[in-house]
């Protein structure tokens, strides 16, 4: 899945008050259960979350203590050997590709965060006025969000490619836009920023739907200019869904795969961490440990924010 | 496109916005929308553009040129790339995978919403912090278990979780629970509570409550879930990568990359393959642009 969920925008705005009646009934609706309604309950629960459990969490766990073996994948379990951080150590001095890979997880990161999200939060603010045609315009900004990433790489294709492009066409140049090292890394940033900028659209257009009206006239009646109303009230009041984003922005350029992984793999110019991980274990060479080290990585980077999103959200959901 | 000189416009429309036809910020802000419209629509209608023409004819004069149109590329692309079989396969995927994400994660968002125990919060932390984690982070075990798990030869010919449907229901059900738990969980919260209390009066388990009570009152947040989860499940690529080794048995979103090869000097075959993958998604985009938009704003729409 290339997607990250589009959560944020219903915590765009204050969720409707929560009807739940008092503590005070707590005890009493638990003793009115009968034993069936306990173990209904109880399976409601149970069988979602050992899926969840099984299927994501453990394995998470497991990767993390893969990191500091030297299994090879095919071996006994007997024969794993502790090698403390030995993988780390090898990570960062004899994998050549982790450097630059490193470097273009950040520069995806910088790209969206600095090009395609300023953006796509402009348009929603434009496109947030009572306009003609505003229809029209959102549909046409949020139609790449409906695609695949991986899809993307394949339409992007269509203008990149060096013989049968059709920016070499109209430039009149010859370049393998996906396939020089030097520029390839910007090919695939233009193309991720252009289903990023929709889909950051459609969030802080649902953000500003619910920002309370009655700040803007009030700030209008102040005789402030709409550029200091949307900075000073507007832009303050959604921070909520601002530091959504924020973690948005970094999981996706923390999880992007599809699209280098359809062009090459992940070589050459195009390297991820994502798919290095990917290389180690389908690949031909398997390095178990190798690769989880790099995965434990991209795990803590990832922990950290969906820690603050998560942060973010039930506080919002609690008010 | 030149974006930067027409940016600083439209922020003076602001103030009476009642004399609006003949205000000149206007008529930029509209001009730079509807500029900035077009070309963010203009790589879709390239691929169309390029996938009705013949290969021959742009071989000799270029791409930007008028003429040789076909419909030839589609009836190729179907049959090389064998899209009936990869779109069956989505299908089979993708259905089931979306029917028991959706009742699973409503069953829990159930229990979060029906009643107030300390755990509820934890759980909604597991299930939402799942479906934000790198699938990559966990590609290691998975592949590992899915090679170890055998599934009987009725269920899969590769008598393995690994490259069976089986397995990939399993992995989009756990990474998509996720995203529901949270939507319906909200959603569900903000149902009237006095409804259980005529339910529990009534004598109605809590089963009963759960399936005829809330259930049809979040058909709404549903349907919508529904949608986005359709788009998300089709579009995956990772999982469909790493644990499916049978060519045949590709989804046709991952099945496009075996494709490439196939197609590799031939982009207005790429190109109609592209346009045929996009298609089902499209569908959905154009169908059920409501309820895809109303799923991204629930909770907030709702009264």
């Amino acid at each position: 899945m290339s997607d990250l969920p589009l959560i944020q925008a219903d915590r765009a705005v204050p969720p409707p008050a929560a009807t739940t009646t008092s503590t005070g009934g707590r005890g009493r609706r638990l003793r009115l259960l009968s034993r069936t309604d306990r173990v209904v309950i109880t399976l409601m629960v149970l069988v979602p979350l050992l899926l969840v459990v099984g299927l994501v969490w453990l394995p998470a766990l497991a990767t993390v203590a893969l990191s500091g073996t030297d299994w090879d994948g095919i071996g006994p379990v007997s024969e794993i050997d502790w090698v403390g951080g030995r993988n780390y150590a090898d990570v960062i001095d004899i994998y050549p590709p982790f450097v630059p890979a490193v470097q273009n997880n950040l520069l995806w990161l910088a790209a969206l965060f600095a090009v395609a999200t300023p953006f796509g939060m402009f348009l929603a603010v434009l496109l947030d006025k009572e306009l003609r045609g505003t229809r029209f315009y959102q549909t046409a900004l949020y139609l790449p969000v409906v695609l695949s990433l991986a899809l993307i790489g394949f339409v992007w294709q269509l203008l990149y490619s060096r013989d049968q492009g059709l920016l070499n066409a109209v430039l009149g140049t010859d370049v393998d836009w996906y396939g020089d090292p030097n520029v390839n890394i910007w090919a695939v940033l233009v193309a991720a920023g252009w289903r990023h900028v929709g889909y950051i659209m459609l969030l802080y257009l649902a953000g500003l739907k619910g920002v309370d009206p009655s700040l803007r006239e009030a700030a209008a009646v102040d005789g402030a200019s709409e550029t200091s109303t949307f900075f000073r009230v507007v832009f303050p009041v959604m921070r909520p869904i601002n530091i959504i984003v924020l973690v948005v922005t970094v999981i996706e350029s923390l999880r992007a795969f599809d699209l280098v992984w359809v062009i090459n793999k992940g070589r050459n110019g195009l390297e991820l961490l994502s798919a290095l991980v990917t290389q180690n274990v389908v690949g031909e060479a398997s390095r178990i440990g190798f690769g989880s080290a790099l995965a434990t990585i991209m795990l803590v980077v990832s922990l950290v924010f969906i820690t603050i999103y998560l942060a973010t959200v039930m506080r919002e959901g609690r008010r | 496109m030149s974006t930067t000189t027409l940016t600083r416009e439209p922020a003076d429309t602001a103030p009476a916005p009642s004399r609006r036809p003949l205000r000149p910020a206007r008529v930029v802000l509209h001009v730079f929308l509807a500029a900035v419209a077009i070309g963010w629509l203009f790589p879709i209608f390239w691929a169309v553009l390029t996938s009705l023409r013949s290969y021959e004819y742009t071989a000799t004069n270029g791409y930007v040129s008028l003429g040789g149109w076909t419909f030839d590329n589609y009836v190729t692309a179907w049959q090389t790339a064998e899209f009936g079989k990869h779109f069956l396969n989505s299908a089979y995927i993708t259905v089931p995978a979306v029917l028991v994400t959706l009742f699973l994660a409503s069953c829990v968002a159930f229990v979060i919403a029906r009643f107030s125990w300390k755990t509820n919060i934890v759980l909604l932390g597991l299930f939402t912090a799942a479906n934000l984690l790198p699938q990559q982070a966990l590609l290691i075990p998975l592949f590992r278990l899915f090679t170890q798990v055998p599934l009987p030869a009725f269920m899969s010919d590769s008598e393995l979780l690994y490259d069976s449907y089986w397995g990939l229901i399993l992995v989009n059900v756990a990474f998509q629970c996720g995203f529901c738990v949270f939507v319906l969980s909200n959603y569900m919260k903000a149902l009237p509570r006095d409804l259980y209390e005529a339910a529990m009066v009534d004598g109605a388990s809590v089963w009963r409550q759960y399936w005829q009570v809330t259930m049809p009152l979040c058909r709404p947040a549903l349907a919508a879930l529904a949608t986005l989860e359709v788009t998300w499940i089709y579009n995956e690529f990772f999982w469909a990568t790493v644990l499916m080794r049978t060519g045949d048995k590709f989804p046709v979103t991952s099945s496009l990359n075996n494709l490439r090869g196939e197609f590799f000097t031939d982009n207005n075959l790429v190109s109609a393959g592209s346009v045929l993958v996009a298609i089902p998604t499209l569908v959905v985009f154009f169908l059920l642009q409501k309820q895809f938009v109303r799923g991204l704003t629930l909770g907030a729409s709702k009264g």
